[in-house]
């Protein structure tokens, strides 16, 4: 087995697919000669040809637009947002298209279509190059959002992603592209869409974490009898998990990058409230992003949630 | 009934000065030799500025860059033509154009170096902050000449972008605004030639940018975007005709990016160095000096001495930079709204403690 990074277990899972399964093309900017901005698809467009890796012209709107048109025809596009701040222009594509065209079809057509994104902060980059607005496409019913945390469960996810009937998308932690090596199996493996994973085992608190927050919160918990859960995929939540961690520890701590403000550590701490507010022992808490636009450089490192805040979180919460 | 053709288009293209140095007379703007020298510093600074930049994200001193090498005649050329109340909207590789408006250098610096305080606009200059989301600042444009119209004001708007937001699905939105209402607007394209790794061929199938607007009912032109003089004519024309009622032009500049697309680019990857160097030879600076020489304006003497003044400017920018004390960790929250809500007053508090 080989160690891989993030960059590299994305590329090998899209490659292995795209040789599988003819109907895999990937789609984007920059996806092509270039080999991506991250180099995600390189030695793609050399491996599979510009009939398969399209470098597009700058439209998001058209790439999403056009993923749905394809995949709808029979393909399977896996296309690319080059960050997720510029998503935002192919939403309506992503909303009020490939997210309902099941429904408004009564089931003649879908949308199997994965975008792929770059996603959250402390790249020190410029401006709309480090969003976190996950929980947006959260509230999008007909929409599967999946994040994954490391190399291993990247390559899994993606390909579980692009085997998945319904459009899917899949957040790249853009901090841990080359930050963290695993063991990445070559060949089939897949890890299921809609299940959350315990990344670390513990009995006194329970910590949800991902993308990045998740390599952070593993850091900040050394030392504490946590429990930390990664939930892969963010929508469908996976409750079951949740909550029986949440009975078995009694104490609950969401991390997020995101703003705080209708993020999906509320939902998750709405989920709890409903269904095991009873084996609480505490108050549920947030350690998220303020609610601001996230600031450049000089300031991003006050703005995500620092291991200190983790801890504080922590301390308070143990002391019920 | 037989065909018929409805309708035959044509697009001009003017270049003033060639790669010599020599002019076309006829067409040559009214300039002064003052002004002529201004422009030729405004050039000189750009570049100088742009060196400097690559420097500094080279140490760590600022975050990723987009040079503007190649691009200064049609920054500098253009904006020279702007009048100091017009609204502006950039995108995010125009810092020669704002020098050249008076934005003031050291902000660009601090931008760059990941400090927001950077684009707070002078007061008295109505120049939108950098657009890094590309394309979609030009419907604010198309707004902002509506909003002109709409108070009977005699000014006009420009916007600014590159080859790629030609292809975004605001730019034709905004245009089409622009030609419905015909708008006070002046959209200019720096057709650099490449969107990160997409030449423009692989960018739209029209041979030319220029041609777009005359779908949406009004004038495009393409302009040698290395000539400063073809430039800035191009543009006071359009502007005037703007501020008098004639409606939108759209200007097509085509140059060429010489450098990579940003500090995080590597455009070897992409690009042949054959069609670099053939560029290099067609530098603006270069081709400017030629024509101020052939009117005793140049010598390479005066050149020095400027450029001696350019690093001097730059090098106080640098210095007001770096001076300037880091932002504090509140200041996230400033201008977020025109309050803070009572929950984002206590995140303040937070992200101070900790
Ligand atoms: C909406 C959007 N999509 C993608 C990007 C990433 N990106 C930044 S610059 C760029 C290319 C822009 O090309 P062009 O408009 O020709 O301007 P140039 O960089 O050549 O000056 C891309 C794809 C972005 N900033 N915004």
């Amino acid at each position: 087995m080989t160690q891989l990074n993030m960059v590299q277990a994305i590329n090998l899972a899209l490659r292995e697919e795209m040789a599988r399964d003819d109907r895999v093309v990937l789609l984007g900017e920059d996806v092509g000669k270039d080999g991506g901005v991250f180099r995600i698809t390189e030695g793609l467009f050399e491996q599979f040809g510009p009939d398969r890796v399209i470098d597009t012209p700058l439209s998001e709107s058209a790439i999403v637009g056009a993923a749905v048109g394809m995949a709808a025809y029979g393909l399977r596009p896996v296309a690319e947002i080059q960050f997720m701040g510029f998503i935002y222009p192919a939403v309506d594509q992503l909303f009020a298209h490939a997210a309902r065209i099941r429904t408004r079809s009564r089931g003649r057509f879908a949308a199997p279509l994965v975008v792929r994104t770059p996603y959250g902060g402390g790249i020190k980059a410029p401006e709309l190059h480090e969003e976190s607005t996950e929980a947006f496409f959260c509230h999008m019913p007909g929409i599967k959002v999946v994040v994954p945390s490391g190399p291993y469960s990247a390559k899994g996810l993606l390909l579980a992603a692009i085997r998945d009937p319904d459009p899917v998308l899949f957040l790249e932690p853009t901090r841990l592209y080359r930050m963290v090596k695993e063991e990445v199996p070559e060949g089939e493996y897949t890890i299921p869409l809609g299940r959350a994973r315990i990344a670390r085992p513990g009995s006194a608190v329970t910590v949800v974490a991902w993308g990045s927050m998740l390599q952070r919160t593993l850091k900040a918990v050394e030392g504490y009898d946590a429990e930390v859960i990664d939930p892969q995929t963010l929508s469908p939540f996976d409750g079951e998990t949740l909550l029986t961690s949440v009975e078995k520890t009694g104490r609950l701590v969401i991390v997020h990058e995101a703003p705080r403000t209708c993020g999906l550590g509320a939902e998750i701490a709405a989920t709890v409230a409903e269904e095991a507010i009873l084996h609480l022992r505490g108050p549920v808490l947030r350690v998220a992003g303020p609610d601001v636009p996230v600031p450049l450089a000089k300031l991003v490192d006050h703005y995500l949630p620092s291991p200190e805040r983790i801890q504080a979180a922590l301390d308070e919460v143990l002391r019920y | 009934m037989p065909e018929s053709t409805l309708a035959t288009f044509s697009v001009k293209r003017l270049e003033i000065i060639d790669q010599n140095g020599n002019a076309d007379e006829a067409l040559l703007p009214s300039l002064s030799g003052d002004e002529l020298r201004r422009l030729y510093y405004l050039l000189l600074l750009t570049r100088t500025f742009d060196g400097r930049a690559l420097a500094l994200q080279r140490e760590g001193r600022i975050g990723t860059y987009p040079s503007v090498l190649g691009q200064e005649a049609a920054q500098v050329g253009s904006a020279f033509a702007i009048a100091r109340e017009e609204w502006v909207f950039p995108a995010f590789r125009e810092m020669g154009a704002l020098f050249t408006l008076g934005y003031p250098i050291h902000q660009l610096f601090q931008y760059w170096g990941g400090d927001e305080r950077g684009l707070r606009t002078p007061d008295g200059m109505n120049i939108f902050p950098i657009c890094v989301s590309v394309g979609t600042h030009l419907p604010h444009a198309a707004g902002a000449a509506l909003a002109a119209r709409t108070r009977g004001d005699r000014t006009a708007v420009v916007a600014y972008f590159g080859d790629g937001a030609t292809s975004k699905g605001d730019f034709h939105e905004a245009f089409n605004l622009a030609g419905v209402f015909r708008l006070p607007v002046v959209f200019i394209c720096q057709n650099n030639q490449w969107a990160i790794s997409i030449p423009l061929a692989a960018q739209t199938a029209s041979p030319t940018l220029a041609q777009k607007a005359l779908a949406y009912g009004f004038d495009g032109i393409q302009v040698d975007g290395n000539d400063v003089l073809a430039v800035y004519r191009a543009t006071r024309e359009a502007l005037e005709k703007a501020r008098s009622g004639g409606g939108p032009t759209f200007i097509e500049c085509l140059t060429y990016r010489m450098a990579d697309h940003t500090t995080a680019d590597d455009a070897s990857r992409y690009r042949p160095p054959e069609e670099v160097a053939a560029w290099r030879e067609r530098d603006p600076l270069l081709r400017f000096e030629r024509f101020l020489a052939r009117r005793g304006l140049w010598n390479e003497e005066y050149a020095a001495e400027l450029k001696g003044k350019a690093e001097g400017e730059i090098d106080e920018a640098v210095r007001r930079f770096e001076a300037v004390p880091p932002p504090e960790p509140g200041g996230m929250f400033d201008f977020v709204g025109a309050e803070l809500s009572s929950r984002q007053r206590r995140q303040r508090e937070e992200v101070t403690t900790f």
